[in-house]
């Protein structure tokens, strides 16, 4: 690394000051930040080197950031949202001109979200600043270099420039095997409960094994039901990320001093971090990507000489195939990596305020700027102009707050914040993760009758708002691995006791829930489509692929199969998408509106990973075979028109998109922990500004954003699309007398499934209904 | 059938009665009351410029909220022709409201009041009787056994707003939460009818104080009629 050199740069306010930073890190996880500085730290020292390094991350004290500013180190290791608010200061000159390296650290996770516009347009601004320096990104699990080649360049107007590629020299090849089990395979769920004694085994023979699951409920799960099997007393740690930090610290030591044998964990321990000796990774459930299982085998046996360990556990039988065909990806080490997004308009009006922080600026200079950002690339100059209309005075048709603006243009043609409350407000609202409104749990215990309950018991953790507003007082749920009963509601606390309860209601909340990737899901068709692969599947599943063969068909690997049939008192119709629940559940919604159109009476539908039930008191195949009902017509792409409007008025997802927009272009501010329920009241709610937005100006910035959103997000819209477009004239119809082998798992989940709070009328009907039969009795 | 004229045939049934002292109300679902022996239409809490109140403290919310309102206002007025309307405070979202109105909705204000009685009762958010608004403005408004108020004081006949009520509902897993009206038979507080305006749960103790018990009924808001729920079968948020 050498001496540094250092020389006489302005800081921003016309003084002239000795150089700024050498280098810059930036990691998606302060922790990882913080662990790459101290193992920087001794070949540093070791080596005697003259270099200062240094982390900043939201935990660092005010005094030492301000200090950094004034007196930076020679290496600073960061998060993207420390660097985007040293971008908006007036330092920024000073602090970055005399760079020469910046670090992107595991960039492929970066890159898939709004984190990574973001970092993108805190890139291209740092290449303007200094011109001389060199981008490097680091990744172990990319399906399309050049994407990430791109991101690292700034990109001229036309063409593109890339980045030089180094591949490091490929590991050993991992050992993976899926679970040969003796237990009988269940047709539904995620418990893997089958497998229990299993995986205990597996831990009682390894010395340290992470066992990976995909959501935070089936660690709660798991965990619960590996310390009832725990014979041998095994230390056995629960970690994911909604358990308490303290907690979780406490399980990290844990580990990396070797003091346990396994920790059930989420995408909590994914990225990075190095935990201690690990010699077997289980993943238990669907492995959804390849790319995300690579990266979950890297953590067992980090020395690239020796193959990793591990054990694929699927909880069910369609995860059999799923698992089969991650295993046959890893083989060809084939990666899933999503595609590089198109940046968002939220964060690039983040971004515009974040650039009159730090100086006045000429649009059109920023125009250019943000165009060298791979993801912006295409930006239209009509929507640049709309972000910068949306920061100075909120981007109204009705031209009403020109008094109010936030950003304006001065004589000189040059546009800068009005006040330095605007600033301010930048500095607290900064960063595109937005959390869903958090409750603390906490641990009291069981009220006795019409006693208060006693305040002040052991902090648990946090769960989302939604989920509680769900329950009633009594509820029971699984969390931080114990039964616990909801007692009441004080202020932003839960308070909960201890319950007895064996069959717990369980929690809803869903902390890491991927869809399964597009690649898998083409894979798992193929290899549905192959008799002769099958072969390589566990007796159970392949009888269960043999039956449905015989009983009704299977579908092609790029045709949709649809059954219909009736059961007990009702009529079902099946379709196999294997597009992730997320679309499926946009699917859902749109067919049962269209069939509630054509009078077919649909009374339900339930998703899974791999297909669609919906059901009604009517049978749908004579209407199909006579011509009355077109399947064509039925899933037909014109369902992402009129229908799919419809729906987003109203939608609850919809609205919590929306939500996520309006905090991250700086609508409206977020909500910091511990600010009282009392002040919420006097907080606007989105929902009210969406409806009012989308019948007044539908083509506002932030609807567009939203909308953006919906289409890759929690709607996955995108995806919906990209597969009524494969159908089109695929559709295959099968009519049965009774339920094939196919569609028992996606029926088996009625009833364990809700679909999330599409709120209505309708719910308040039943339950006055019931009211009134109570009250009738 | 349209929504209008559903609404208009709920009228002359008189389905959605609400009894205030012994007084038989109609309540709407778009959160207003109706008093046919006076002609006496009631709405409370308009906070009419709420988006530009929040605008010029530094969150630029949407100008269109007070158009919204109003343009729901015209609906119900166009729908039951009062003879008076009695606007039960809050009406502007700050003092400062009525200057800030745009010359359209000033217009809209005015075409509203033609041909009745317009009665702005103050509230603690507009306390100050304001100029060029129309109307007339009083404290309070009494008519046997009824005294229309801003804020609620528990008396015997009182219809009241101030407190933005909302009731929460949870059924089979999922939650409802809308505006509503909040009375037992004495008296009654009217949920918020402004655009942008939130709301309190009726659960919160303010209203057990009002009320003396949670022996108190929420008639929440659906898109076309009320739903009634004892106040002890509504949860807390």
């Amino acid at each position: 690394m050498g001496e540094v050199k250092r020389k006489l740069i302005s800081t921003g306010r016309g003084i002239w000051r000795e150089g700024g930073l050498h280098t810059l890190y930036i990691s998606p996880l302060k922790a990882l930040a913080v662990d790459i500085a101290r193992n920087l730290e001794i070949p540093v020292r070791e080596m005697g080197l003259k270099v200062r390094l240094e982390t900043r991350t939201g935990d660092t004290p005010a005094s030492k950031r301000q200090r950094q500013r004034r007196d930076p180190p020679d290496i600073l290791l960061t998060t993207p949202e420390q660097l985007a608010l040293l971008l908006a200061t007036a330092d920024a000159p000073y602090l970055f001109s005399s760079l020469k390296r910046v670090v992107l650290d595991e960039l492929h996770s970066l890159v898939t979200s709004k984190r990574g516009d973001l970092l993108s347009l805190g890139l291209a601004r740092l290449s303007a600043l200094a011109p001389q320096m060199t981008a490097i990104g680091l990744s172990a699990t990319v399906a399309e270099p050049d994407d990430l080649r791109r991101f690292l360049m700034p990109q001229p107007i036309e063409g593109e420039r890339l980045a030089d590629l180094v591949l490091g020299q490929a590991g050993a090849q991992p050992h993976v095997q899926i679970l040969d089990t003796d237990e009988h395979l269940p047709w539904a769920g995620h418990s893997a409960r089958h497998a229990l004694g299993e995986i205990y085994n597996l831990i009682k023979t390894h010395k340290t094994t992470l066992v990976f699951v995909n959501t935070r409920s089936q660690a709660e799960f798991l965990f619960q039901e590996l310390w009832r099997a725990n014979d041998d007393n095994l230390a056995i740690a629960l970690h994911h990320g909604s358990l308490d930090v303290a907690q979780r610290r406490r399980v990290e030591h844990a580990m990396a001093g070797g003091k346990l044998r396994a920790v059930v964990c989420t995408s909590s321990l994914d990225l990075g971090v190095d935990w201690g000796d690990v010699d077997l990774v289980v993943n238990v459930g669907a492995p959804k990507g390849s790319s995300r299982l690579l990266q979950r085998i890297g953590r067992s046996n980090h020395r690239l000489d020796e193959p990793s360990q591990a054990v694929l556990v699927p909880a069910n039988r369609f995860e059999v195939l799923e698992c089969r065909a991650a295993l046959d990806a890893v083989a060809e080490n084939a990666q899933d990596t999503p595609p590089l997004r198109t940046g968002a308009l939220d964060v690039l009006a983040q971004h515009i305020l974040g650039r009159a922080c730090g100086e006045p600026f000429f649009a059109d200079d920023v125009y250019d700027e943000v165009r060298a950002a791979a993801p912006y690339v295409a930006l239209a100059r009509a929507d640049f102009d709309a972000a910068l209309d949306f920061v100075a005075t909120g981007g109204y048709a009705l031209k009403a707050y020109e008094r109010f603006a936030k950003i304006r243009q001065g004589k000189d043609g040059r546009w800068r914040i009005t006040h330095p409350r605007v600033a301010q407000a930048y500095r607290m609202n900064v960063g595109t993760i937005v959390e869903a409104d958090m409750i603390k749990v906490r641990l009291v215990r069981s009220r006795t009758s019409g006693a208060l309950i006693p305040r002040g018991g052991r902090l648990l953790g946090e769960v989302e708002e939604y989920f509680i507003e769900t329950l009633t007082p009594g509820d029971t749920f699984v969390f931080a691995g114990e039964i616990l009963k909801y007692e009441t509601l004080v202020e932003d606390e839960v308070y909960v006791s201890r319950s007895n309860a064996t069959d717990p209601k369980v929690p809803a909340y869903e902390g890491g829930k991927f869809p399964l990737s597009t690649y898998l899901a083409a894979r798992v068709r193929a290899l549905l489509a192959q008799p002769e692969a099958w072969r390589a599947l566990p007796d159970q599943v392949r009888e269960w692929l043999e039956i449905q063969e015989w009983r009704s068909l299977l579908p092609g690997p790029r045709d949709l199969l649809v059954e219909t049939f009736p059961r007990a008192t009702k009529h079902y119709l099946v379709c196999y998408p294997f597009e992730g629940r997320l679309a499926h559940q946009t699917l859902g919604m749109l067919l049962t509106r269209r069939l509630e159109r054509l009078r077919m009476k649909p009374l339900g539908f339930v998703a899974n990973e791999y297909a669609l039930a919906v059901w009604g008191l009517g049978d749908l195949a004579p209407r199909i075979e006579r011509g009355e009902l077109s399947l064509a017509k039925l899933f037909d792409e014109d369902m992402l028109g009129d229908d799919l409007e419809e729906w987003l008025a109203e939608s609850a997802l919809m609205k919590r998109t929306f939500r996520t927009c309006a905090i991250i272009a700086g609508l409206i501010a977020r909500r910091f922990p511990g600010e009282e329920k009392s002040r919420r009241q006097l907080t606007i709610s989105t929902d009210l500004v969406y409806d009012v937005l989308r019948k007044h100006q539908p083509d506002h910035l932030l609807l567009r954003a939203a909308r953006a959103d919906a289409a890759t997000g929690l709607l996955d819209v995108r995806r919906l699309g990209e597969m009524l477009s494969r159908i089109k004239g695929r559709i295959v119809h099968k009519a049965l007398d009774h339920v094939s082998p196919l569609a028992v798992p996606v029926l088996l989940e009625i009833g364990r499934e809700t679909v999330y709070g599409e709120a209505s009328d309708a719910i308040l009907a039943e339950a006055a209904d019931e009211l009134i039969k109570e009250a009738m009795q | 059938m349209s929504a209008l004229s559903a609404r208009v045939l709920e009228i002359r049934e008189h389905r959605h009665r609400i009894a205030v002292a012994g007084v038989s109300l109609h309540a709407d679902p778009a959160g207003a009351l109706y008093w046919p022996e006076h002609g006496l239409l009631a709405i409370a809490d308009l906070h009419l410029e709420k988006g530009s109140s929040f605008a010029a403290r530094g969150q630029l919310l949407p100008p269109y909220d007070t158009a919204a309102t109003l343009e729901r206002l015209t609906q119900l007025i166009a729908l039951y022709a009062p003879r008076v309307l009695v606007a039960l405070g809050d009406s502007f979202h700050d003092g400062g409201g009525p200057e800030r109105l745009s010359g359209i909705d000033r217009d809209a204000i005015k075409a509203l009041q033609r041909g009745r009685e317009w009665i702005w009762i103050t509230g603690n958010h507009d306390p100050d009787p304001s100029d060029g608004i129309g109307g007339s403005f009083h404290a309070e408004l009494h008519i046997a056994p009824l005294t229309f108020r801003h804020l609620p004081t528990g008396a015997h006949g009182e219809v009241c707003g101030h407190l933005h009520p909302a009731a929460r509902i949870a059924y089979r897993g999922r939650s409802v939460r809308r505006r509503c009206f909040a009375g037992d038979e004495r008296r009654i507080v009217m949920p918020a009818f402004g655009t942008f305006t939130g709301g309190l749960n009726v659960r919160e103790a303010v209203f057990c104080d009002l009320f003396g018990t949670l022996a108190f009924t929420a008639h929440m808001l659906g898109d076309d009629r009320l739903y009634t729920f004892p106040a002890k079968r509504c949860l807390a948020d």
